[in-house]
């Protein structure tokens, strides 16, 4: 077993307690089990590892993949009839619709000689989606091995908690299992495994230091963090291939890359950008300011009576149509206070964000913010479509 | 990890008898070998009790219900008269088990077992009514079955089992029981056809049939239709999981005991010595409390004995009182807590911020606008360590904890509504916040002072 620590890192006591539990081949195992944990905590990666080193007999699904019902039971189907018949080759494809079919099929499928006498698993990953198919699949799979009278486990991967997979009547409770998140010492380490070969592992492990100091308090995600180490080193290895700094000069190197790690928060973590303009950037070594990311495409250079229709819709959504009388005539009467106002101070209007408003009130609105005299044109009414 | 084949143990016992002195060392080997496969025994023999609802379990506290149960399928089987009776339990009480060991009591009686004909419709399978009719008709093996394929359609089937069912009479056709799981299930088939005409069956003068339904809901008779009620027998079991807390002991020690037809008595002994040993000390004894004041039914404490067991190796033989404490811990845990165990800080500043919010507000709902602002206020003047993030970094920390359906909108998305100001509800309450904030690794002191203190000393 110390094949599989070698390969899935501080996940020490999760991989035990799934083996005690898997047991002996032919024993009898939990009849479903169900694994939760933040994404990137590795329960994908655990099962599938302790799954092919064990060489059990599985089948991995993935529910966002297969998101209707044939398409799932057809391929758990398909995948354990490619197991049994392993030396054949060739087998036919299987067929089926309903739940009631896949049993009968399963039960058939199981008798062949290498697949009998043992525990098979079949791992449902992103089973969140289940909850969204017919009702009784949920509980179907619960049961598997009840419903099929064969030594089967369900093992079910779920970044949600159990307590909202529950179905309304009930159904068979089974096992959970917490895969923890990983605490920042465990991150350091197993960022720092993947450090490229050219450079000693302690520069690799300042450098992962200095990343997570800037992104551990916003993202604890292992894929997001990794993705940005692969991007950013590049930067930062910088000034030790142009001979500016040695490796151990960390002040020079933390000050080359702190900008361009907040640089890199606001932008390729949000997928402002994608990694290639950003390696681009790198390279090139251009002005950071020239970024043009997602967000630039929504400043727009409007004409201008479009700009005044904008600004009639803001001032339309956000003040009550009661104040239109006093902010937009020459001559207006006095405004009553009323308590209806003072009710609805608490909860400033921006708050609560931009309210429905007909066309006519906007448009009178506008009539009234624009200095000149505006024709009710045709001009006026497409670019309120425009916009 | 090849599957062992556990040697026959008196077999190795005589070699090991008539051993003589100059093999020692093979003795020492041989009798390592021996310990090791009782363990396999005792391991496939649990574990099948567990996880696999074998049938050789007793039957705790229904003794009344499965007498009343083998009388009247044995009015049907043996004396031709057609019944309906409802099992109603909540989950885990032993519906499904007690009646496999009723029909297997059943089908050791001479004459039955050639004669009667099971039929086993379960309510997750057969969803609606065409199915059914079809698994009917191939597990009754009628002559329009071909391998595993029937044919026609679904009125063709319907009166092709009536007719065969209709033609009989006491004398001269074969009883046939039906058993159909998750009851309550077949009562949302469109008209409940297959229930009329099954109860209808029963009630008249033809085929004898037994119709037995298990179920977990206690209304059942309000789902069903007028007239598929009034051609039931109303005839209704309760299993009510009614032991008391001495008895659920009993349970516990009978259940992990091994049973006397073990091949390696010596060990066996050993064993339930062990087993006894355990069900007296206080520790293990206030865990079975704790588990029975959750949950009374044998479901759970099947759980509980099986992550116990799945500890034993061959350094580890028997089960010690720790392992149960530790199996109870692991069954236990408050997955809510746990996720939020694992949010990043500036998560955990936008759940103290709704945390807040909704105290002020008194639960009403919020969107992000709101919590931003709260945010900006506590990082603008109280925190130190707590940077000023972008309008957009702190929204996609929102937008995870609504993946992670921590919060959740209060009517559906809709695509007018900018995701803004699209109203939200925290779905966690003050107290498992508080908690979780007291075991948040590296919690930075600010922002626990922050979730502690109200706005007012802003």
């Amino acid at each position: 077993m110390s094949h599989v620590e070698n390969v899935v890192l501080c996940r020490e006591s999760q991989v035990s307690t799934l083996q005690s539990l898997f047991g002996e081949r032919h024993h009898f195992s939990f009849p479903s089990i169900f694994i939760y944990g933040h994404t990137a905590s590795g329960k994908t990666y655990v099962t599938q590892t302790l799954l092919k080193t064990l060489e059990l007999p599985h089948v991995f699904v993935n529910c966002v993949e297969c998101f209707t019902l044939k398409l799932l039971l057809e391929q758990i189907l398909n995948r354990l009839n490619y197991l049994s018949s392993s030396e054949d080759g060739c087998s036919t494809q299987i067929t089926c619709d309903t739940f009631n079919d896949f049993v009968r099929l399963f039960k058939q499928v199981t008798k062949a000689k290498s697949l009998k006498d043992q525990t098979v698993y079949i791992v449902l990953d992103k089973a969140e989606y289940l909850r969204d198919m017919e009702a009784n699949i949920l509980p179907g799979f619960l049961r598997l091995q009840e419903l099929t009278d064969r030594n089967v486990t369900v093992i079910f991967l779920s970044e949600i908690i159990w307590e909202k997979f529950r179905p309304n009547t009930g159904c068979f409770e089974p096992f959970v299992l917490y895969f923890p998140d990983y605490s920042i010492g465990n991150l350091q380490k197993i960022l720092s495994h993947d450090h490229p070969p050219e450079y000693s592992a302690d520069f690799y492990a300042a450098y992962i230091n200095i990343l997570l100091g800037v992104f551990y308090t916003v993202c604890r995600d292992l894929k997001e963090l990794r993705h940005l180490a692969v991007l950013n080193f590049p930067k930062y290895c910088e000034p030790v291939v142009k001979g500016e700094a040695g490796e151990r000069d960390t002040r020079k190197l933390w000050r080359n890359i702190e900008p361009h790690l907040k640089k890199a928060m606001q932008t390729v973590y949000l997928r402002e950008i994608s990694s290639s303009q950003w390696e681009k950037l790198q390279k090139d070594d251009t002005d950071p300011e020239q970024l043009e990311g997602l967000s630039a495409y929504t400043h727009v250079e409007l004409p201008y009576y479009s700009k005044f229709i904008l600004i009639a819709a803001y001032l339309a959504s956000y003040n009550p149509s009661r104040t239109d009388k006093r902010f937009f005539l020459k001559h207006h009467g006095k405004i009553k206070k009323t308590n209806f106002l003072k009710k609805h101070e608490k909860t400033s209007n921006h708050l609560l964000g931009p309210k429905l408003f007909p066309l006519d009130r906007l448009l009178a609105i506008l009539y009234s913010i624009v200095d000149s005299r505006v024709a009710p044109t045709a001009n006026i009414f497409s670019q309120d479509g425009e916009l | 990890m090849s599957s062992r084949k556990s040697k026959s143990n008196n077999l190795i016992h005589t070699e090991y008898l008539s051993q003589n002195e100059r093999d020692r060392p093979r003795v020492a080997e041989r009798r390592q070998r021996e310990t090791a496969d009782p363990r396999q025994n005792v391991q496939r023999i649990l574990r099948e009790r567990f996880c696999h609802q074998s049938s050789h379990s007793n039957l705790f506290g229904v003794q009344v219900q499965y007498k009343h149960l083998i009388e009247l399928l044995k009015r049907t089987a043996i004396h031709g008269e057609s019944n309906s009776v409802l099992i109603i339990g909540p989950r885990g009480s032993g519906k499904t088990m007690l009646i496999n060991h009723a029909l297997k009591e059943l089908m050791e009686v001479e004459d039955v077992s050639e004669n009667v004909l099971q039929v086993h419709l379960n309510g997750l399978l057969q969803i609606n009514d065409k199915i059914a009719l079809k698994e009917i008709t191939r597990q009754l093996n009628l002559e329009n079955v071909v391998g595993d394929k029937v044919f026609g359609s679904f009125a063709e089937n319907l009166s092709f089992i009536l007719e065969a069912l209709k033609k009989g009479d006491r004398t001269s056709s074969c009883p046939v029981i039906f058993i159909l799981d998750e009851f309550d299930l077949f009562a949302h088939h469109r008209n409940q056809t297959l229930l009329y005409n099954l109860f209808d069956i029963s009630q008249s003068a033809q085929t004898p049939i037994a119709v037995i339904g298990l179920t977990c809901r206690l209304d059942i008779l309000e789902l069903l239709e007028k007239r598929v009620k009034s051609r039931f027998s109303h005839r209704q079991m309760h299993l009510m999981n009614s032991f008391g807390f001495p008895q659920y002991l009993k349970i516990f020690k009978e259940q992990l005991s091994l049973p006397t037809e073990f091949p390696d008595k010596l060990f066996a002994e050993k064993w339930n010595e062990n087993v006894q040993c355990l069900s007296e000390d206080k520790s293990v004894q206030e865990v079975l409390q704790k588990h029975f004041n959750i949950s009374k039914s044998l479901r759970s404490l099947h759980m509980l004995l099986m992550l116990a067991l799945s500890r034993v190796t061959t350094s580890h033989p028997f089960i010690t009182a720790a392992d149960l404490m530790e199996a109870n811990q692991l069954c236990s845990m408050d997955s809510k807590a746990n996720i939020v165990h694992g949010l990043s800080v500036l998560e955990i500043c936008l759940i103290i911020a709704m945390k807040h919010l909704n105290d002020i507000y008194e639960e009403e709902p919020f969107n992000f606008q709101m919590v931003y602002n709260e945010f900006q206020k506590f990082v603008q003047r109280k925190a130190h360590s707590v940077y000023n993030f972008e309008k957009p970094v702190v929204m996609k920390a929102f937008e995870h904890l609504q993946q992670l359906e921590l919060i959740r909108p209060v009517e559906r998305t809709s695509v007018n509504a900018q995701r803004e100001y699209q109203l939200m509800k925290l779905l966690l309450d003050n107290t498992q916040i508080m908690n979780a904030l007291q075991k948040y690794p590296n919690c930075p002191t600010d922002v626990r002072q922050w979730a502690t203190s109200s706005l007012s000393w802003l």
